[in-house]
């Protein structure tokens, strides 16, 4: 029985006050809170494990290389993925750059075209200029419609054979909208192109299985899962890692050096060059075993519920203006509003010490996005297992004494 | 610390009812400034004759603490020579804690009032939103740098 007032004795920081306030903690599209569980991982591999993986014959080496490796296979499973397909990076940007440069870099030339979204966050915009630019291939972006889903009747003007690439959010980190995955794919696939999905709020919210998503790319992030930072995954079809190069060079990423070129380590091997971050590794796995224990199906159905009650409570106050999808069944918890002419700035200061309440504003690294909707910024308030409709209320609350501090009441 | 004294009346006045909000035709300095980390934005026209700024106007967007404190900042600066601007900037900067020093600086000479900017004190309470307080006088640096 999924109950979020039960899981949130399992976050210890979410016992800490702000400003004499218990703390309510609604930015977990950026990063989110960490059960005792993934600390404990982290700390008991510092405390019991550590030594260097993939190198060392002693034992020692080898308890941390399998505590690594079972990480990995943890990850993987939850994406329905094989271990062999899934690299560590250090999150979903690097995953991202990964691709860019190892992958379109070296395959793409004037005339070909990347087709993203104006939805994308900047990590899934700029690594694909940076190709663009040296490759002279052409960035095209998807419109969203009224209701801010991917408006896909583009594709008929946008998606030809010119285009290699489909980059696209799984989930908007601004809007909250689900990206037409399947959709895209099938789009894609009959021209050619590869389709990488920016899984960073998708995964975290969703049950994905990678046999069924469509994708030939899925790349997440572990801090916006309940897992540490500096981790994260990229998964590929394995042909696609095999034909690949590595976008980074060093140590553990070679089968042999020689002086003037070098045999590269089998996939995933490959993408890992260096010392990968081997404790964060092992709190990411620790927190695919606790969301697996939650059960990604009630993840998502909790999602869906706290979405709508927060929609439905923000839809009471007056002059508040939400960006995103209005079906909760269609979107996830990341909902960004505006209230009257009262900027995301100083609600969020006045969130931060009238209710206590994390609540971010800005342009949500979505500057694009933002151009295209009008607004210099909004606030947003993103929800996660731990949050309950308790969180919602006082974030209403924080609302309603901005209505007051600026003469609106 | 009450939020009251953040969000003063004075404050959301400029805010909504910006001064010299505009842009210059005859001859004058443009100098545009922001912050990357929230998207705020200010830009600023001067036209200085003499060593004195005899006219300015204003264009931005953001929050209520960069736009009252970009509103007040033309309202104070216009009729002012380079020398007093810079006591009126130092002394800014003292009352924010941007830079270090007794305040005020000097209280007599010329440009050390701060007027309506003295509403913005509420801010250094809130070291997050310093940087909103300061954007514009970042731009107007930048604007008087230009000068021949």
């Amino acid at each position: 029985m999924f109950d979020a007032a039960t899981i949130r004795k399992d976050f210890p920081i979410l016992d800490r006050e702000v400003n004499g306030k218990p703390l309510i903690y609604v930015d977990s599209a950026s990063t989110t809170q960490k059960p005792t569980a993934v600390i404990d991982a982290v700390s008991d591999y510092y405390r019991t494990l550590n030594a260097n993986v993939h190198r060392g014959a002693y034992r020692l080496a080898d308890e941390a290389t399998t505590a690594y490796e079972a990480a990995r296979s943890k990850v993987a499973g939850l994406i329905g993925a094989p271990a062999a397909e899934v690299a560590f990076t250090r999150g979903t940007t690097t995953g991202i750059n990964h691709i860019a440069i190892g992958w379109a870099l070296r395959r793409l030339k004037a005339g070909d075209r990347i087709l993203l979204t104006i939805l994308e966050h900047h990590s899934n915009i700029v690594p694909w200029q940076l190709v663009a630019q040296l490759t002279g291939a052409e960035l095209v972006y998807l419109d969203i419609d009224d209701d801010f889903e991917i408006d896909i009747t583009q594709l008929e003007d946008k998606l030809d054979e010119s285009v290699k690439i489909v980059s696209v959010t799984g989930m908007s980190n601004v809007t909250g909208t689900v990206g037409p995955v399947a959709a895209l794919a099938e789009a894609a696939h009959a021209v050619g192109a590869i389709v990488v999905v920016d899984g960073a709020q998708l995964v975290p919210q969703s049950p994905v299985d990678v046999g069924q998503l469509g994708a030939d790319f899925l790349v997440f992030s572990s801090h916006k899962m309940l897992g540490p930072t500096g981790i994260g995954a990229m998964w590929g079809r394995s042909e696609l890692l095999e034909e690949m190069d590595p976008a980074e060079g060093g140590g553990e990423m070679i089968s042999d050096v020689q002086l003037y070129e070098s045999r590269w380590a089998p996939v995933p091997q490959k993408f890992e060059a260096g010392t990968p971050p081997i404790a964060q590794a092992i709190g990411f796995g620790a927190a695919v075993d606790y969301l697996q224990q939650l059960g990604m199906d009630d993840v998502r159905t909790h999602e869906a519920e706290i979405t709508a009650y927060a929609l439905e409570r923000l839809a009471d106050v007056p002059d508040v203006v939400v960006y995103g999808p209005s079906d909760p069944a269609k979107r996830g918890g990341a909902v960004s509003f505006q209230l009257a002419d009262i900027h995301a700035h100083d609600l969020a200061t006045i969130h931060d010490e009238e209710v206590g309440v994390a609540v971010r504003a800005g342009h949500h690294c979505a500057k694009p996005l933002m151009r295209y909707l009008h607004v210099p910024a909004t606030a947003r308030a993103s929800f996660y297992v731990y949050n309950t409709p308790d969180d919602v209320e006082v974030l209403v609350a924080g609302l309603l004494r901005a209505r007051e501090l600026f003469g609106l009441a | 610390m009450a939020i009251e004294e953040l969000y003063r009346e004075i404050i959301l006045d400029h805010y909504r009812n910006p001064r010299r909000r505009g842009s210059l035709d005859g001859d004058h300095i443009h100098a545009e400034g922001q912050n990357p980390s929230c998207g705020d934005e200010f830009s600023i026209d001067i036209a200085v004759v003499d060593g004195e700024i005899v006219d300015a106007a204003i264009q931005g967007q953001g929050c209520s603490i960069s736009q009252a404190s970009g509103s007040m900042m033309a309202d104070a600066i216009v009729g002012k020579s380079l020398p007093e601007i810079k006591v009126l900037a130092r002394n800014f900067k003292i009352m924010m804690s941007i830079e270090e020093g007794d305040d005020p600086v000097d209280p007599d000479r010329p440009g050390s009032v701060l007027g309506d900017l003295e509403s913005l004190r509420g801010v250094k309470k809130f070291p997050v939103r310093i940087k909103c307080a300061d954007l514009p006088w970042v731009t107007l640096e930048d604007a008087v740098e230009q000068l021949p």
